[in-house]
């Protein structure tokens, strides 16, 4: 049982009863436990090499490189995405996007306010 | 699609959660006739009567937790912005403040979530399965675990409020960061530096003080001493090296984006570090504590034994949610705890 439908029946999504267990696609107990084993692997990564100086932003990306290669396994395997329906991977997809799109416009607006900072700094020490 | 427009139909629809009761109003007028064939569901006690089939009901129970997880990540994006245009445009503070936090109980708290992950996604399949004592004992062990997280939190939130620091107006930091052995390990020299720089600022600050409160009798002669008093501290201190000083710029503690442009002292704005870090990880733990209520409401359900491989939603719908919690902080580890 543990096995069945593992693999054979990874594209064809929910496709309706698996005779014995009803609808439900049971994952594997053993690909459960070993995604946990190389989450733990991955956590200690990702702590073991804030030791190595990586240039100004090379930690940061190699930090969220990990950390999404982990989120990567929950989504897919914990939050069973792999057999789910398209449309609720699309779903998650859709607000990563927005997220995405949101970071990086607010990114790109972070110095806008720089000369409104400056002259409101300089009038402050004139009053002063 | 459980929720037809009120408006429509004024009298029925005040009652609509509890299909047996309804299930006489429905008949009377709107077109349910299969309503009576479905209602008993003596076969599926747990059918809601407005499903023809447990997949059906499955299947919709799913898309509404996936659409709800959608809202839960754009409701954290907003932290996420502003812990993201924070740190771009204000790097030294994020330096600065990560020396206070302890990663090894952050690193602990990341397994303990990582570890409730799994007993949560295996509580699904034991569901499934019909294997209702290891799915009570999954239950248990995912809220444990939620439960020691918790713990861990609170230990870290009273440290910090120990220690203020805090956010906004509250921040007072008792320590100062390079006395701190998170800093002291990782670059030593720098600390002992900054330990001699903030000795002759304090030396420099009280010679100026001293001379000033007696200038109309020394005159002329206090001048010079003064002089003396600010000079000579920093007589002793050599030119620092790179290894020195290199890290008390990166943490902004001296230089143009310190607090006060001479000695060490800390970066401007350095509190914000805190707001975001309380903001973040105190929504995140929220969502854990009603997590830990989902997980006990459950529990109660599990040990009545109605779960099976054709009603496992609620268990799959939590565990969703509770994944969903975990890789928020998948992400919130490396950002806060892992600053470089």
């Amino acid at each position: 049982m543990a096995d069945h439908s593992h693999g054979a029946t990874a594209g064809d999504g929910h496709a309706g009863g698996h005779g014995d267990h009803g609808f439900a696609h049971t994952t594997p107990l053993s690909l459960l436990i070993g995604i946990l084993a190389v989450l733990l692997v991955l956590t200690v990564l990702t702590v073991s090499v804030t030791s190595f100086d990586l240039g100004a932003q090379g930690n940061l990306v190699v930090a969220m490189v990990i950390a999404t290669v982990k989120a990567g396994l929950v989504v897919t395997y914990f939050m069973h995405l792999r057999w789910d329906r398209l449309f609720h991977l699309i779903l998650f997809l859709t607000s990563v996007l927005f997220l995405i799109l949101f970071l990086s416009m607010s990114i790109t607006d972070r110095s806008e306010y720089d000369r409104d900072i400056e002259s409101f700094r300089a009038s402050q020490a004139q009053a002063k | 699609m459980s929720d037809p427009t009120p408006q429509a139909e004024p009298k029925s629809e005040g009652s609509t959660p509890r299909p047996a009761a309804v299930a006489d109003a429905k008949h009377a007028g709107n077109g349910h006739a299969q309503a009576d064939e479905h209602h008993g569901h003596s076969e599926h006690p747990f059918l809601a009567h407005h499903f023809d089939t447990p997949q059906q009901q499955f299947e919709a129970g799913k898309l509404g937790i996936w659409l709800f997880l959608l809202t839960e990540v754009l409701f954290f994006a907003g932290l996420f912005c502003a812990y993201t245009v924070y740190r771009a445009i204000r790097p030294e503070v994020f330096v600065y403040a990560h020396y206070f936090l302890d990663t090894r109980l952050g690193a602990v708290n990341t397994c303990v979530l990582l570890l409730s992950s799994l007993t949560a996604a295996w509580a699904v399949r034991n569901a499934q399965l019909r294997q209702h004592k290891h799915l009570m004992v999954n239950i248990v062990i995912t809220i444990a675990c939620a439960c020691t997280f918790m713990v861990v939190k609170y230990f870290e939130y009273s440290h910090k409020v120990h220690d203020g620091l805090l956010w906004g107006p509250n921040f007072a930091p008792k320590e100062q960061v390079w006395e701190l052995k998170t800093f002291k390990d990782k670059h030593p020299e720098a600390a002992e530096y900054a330990e001699k720089l903030a000795h002759a600022a304090k030396h420099a600050e009280k010679a100026p003080a001293g001379a000033a409160a007696a200038p109309a009798a020394h005159g002329a002669a206090a001048a010079p001493d003064a002089h003396g008093a600010t000079d000579e501290p920093s007589e002793p201190l050599p030119k620092p090296t790179l290894e020195q000083v290199e890290p008390l710029v990166a943490a902004g503690l001296v230089g143009e984006k310190a607090e006060s442009p001479i000695g060490v002292s800390r970066p401007r704005n350095a509190h914000v570090f805190f707001s975001i870090y309380f903001f973040m990880t105190g929504l995140h733990g929220l969502h854990v504590l009603i997590g830990i209520g989902i997980w006990i409401w459950l529990l109660f359900k599990a040990k009545r034994g109605v779960f099976g491989p054709n009603y496992f939603g609620p268990i799959d719908y939590a565990a969703l949610y509770w994944h969903l919690v975990d890789l928020i902080w998948i992400y919130l580890f490396p950002l806060l705890y892992l600053i470089h």
